[in-house]
């Protein structure tokens, strides 16, 4: 067999030892070569079926993340809005009226400041920064756990980057999705970013204080939710009203309960 | 912009499969991306061009295939196409549906040499 290229050809002149095969030196072994090469049985190209998600690498990352997690008897809930929509504003006022222990792992594209705000109130975080990347994946949330003791938590956070297109196609891990939407932002944000509002477990209208001020539908808004993703629970948050808030941490106590 | 990291994955999954059987050269990648799987398929396309470069698919055929949502009801196990993104049967009207497809993107085929 021919060393340099791996066919089948070998020169008829001279045995193999003095066969020196510099590749292009027998004009015997060239023109096999192109008689090779352009036979089409011989060249066939193969066509193989795959049939896999493209994203499986980030699947099966995400699902190691989920096992260490129930591991760790840890619900990790993935919190998913547009940036300034109140992510980080619902967590600080989480920790007030919550009765379980939360962590959270901070994906901004630049800066500590979300982590630094949660430190403030005795919230355990991890901030990592994306660079450019508009949205967490499995390996980045994988590599802050190493930060995280989640023996001292009940729920970890993931707050992803503020973006309502990107992070809905990558699963980090979480057993649950909550996706936030606030009244400034406008009205047909779900119908809009339908792909986002799919992946929700919850929908948080956040901001519910504003609404004298703003033409908005909510119920439309919530009727638009439930059309997409028909089995979605729906709270309206304000962090100026403190039963709001205690609603939300009922949901998420109610889903660690029925784990 | 995620139509960027998302074929950064393709590339490296055609690249696994060319090796494990052999190929030296990747001549088409067949793609199905569902219309909710949240990627642009313009973008894809323009992502797989630019970065195909240098790699063992630089010079494959990129064929996208749009991928429509399609559920079964469970109530009346009727299986169709929605509309408008409305997740109910349009039959029976029941929201009970299972997700046949069109929410995630798979890599296909290919065609090696």
């Amino acid at each position: 067999m021919c060393k340099d290229c791996g066919c089948s050809i070998t020169d008829s002149a001279g045995d193999s030892h003095t066969h020196k095969h510099s590749h292009g030196t027998s004009s015997e072994h060239q023109d096999a070569h192109q008689h090779l090469h352009d036979n089409p049985q011989l060249n066939d190209p193969k066509t193989i079926s795959i049939i896999t998600k493209i994203l499986d690498k980030n699947d099966h990352e995400a699902e190691h993340n989920r096992v260490h997690f129930d591991s760790k008897n840890v619900l990790c809930i993935n919190l998913m809005s547009s940036p300034g929509s109140g992510k980080t504003a619902l967590l600080e006022h989480l920790s007030d009226f919550s009765d379980f222990r939360f962590g959270v792992v901070e994906g901004d594209l630049e800066t500590s400041k979300d982590t630094d705000r949660l430190k403030a109130k005795g919230i355990e975080a991890h901030q990592i920064q994306t660079g450019s990347a508009c949205h967490l994946d499995a390996f980045m949330v994988h590599k802050a756990l190493h930060h995280m003791d989640l023996d001292a938590i009940d729920v970890c956070f993931v707050e992803n980057v503020g973006n309502l297109v990107c992070p809905a196609s990558y699963d980090v891990g979480s057993h649950l999705n909550i996706v936030l939407v606030s009244i400034p932002e406008g009205e047909d944000k779900i119908v809009k970013y339908p792909v986002m509002f799919r992946q929700a477990d919850l929908v948080l209208i956040t901001k519910v204080d504003l609404l004298p001020y703003f033409d908005y539908d909510i119920e439309k808004e919530k009727a638009d939710a439930r059309k997409l993703k028909p089995n979605v629970d729906i709270l309206e948050v304000s962090t100026k009203d403190e039963e709001s808030l205690k609603k939300v941490a009922k949901w998420i106590k109610f889903k660690m309960e029925m784990r | 912009m995620h139509e960027y990291s998302i074929v950064q994955s393709l590339l490296d999954s055609c690249e696994d499969h060319a090796r494990k059987n052999n190929a030296t050269k990747v001549s088409k990648v067949v793609v199905k991306i569902g219309i909710m799987s949240g990627v642009e398929p313009s973008l894809l396309q323009t992502a797989f061009d630019t970065f195909k470069e240098k790699t063992i698919c630089e010079e494959a055929e990129f064929i996208i295939n749009i991928q429509e949502v399609i559920i079964r009801c469970n109530s009346c196990q009727e299986r169709s196409k929605i509309k408008n993104l409305d997740y109910s049967c349009p039959r029976c009207k029941s929201v009970d549906i299972e997700i046949i497809d069109g929410e995630d993107m798979f890599l296909m085929h290919l065609e090696l040499e």
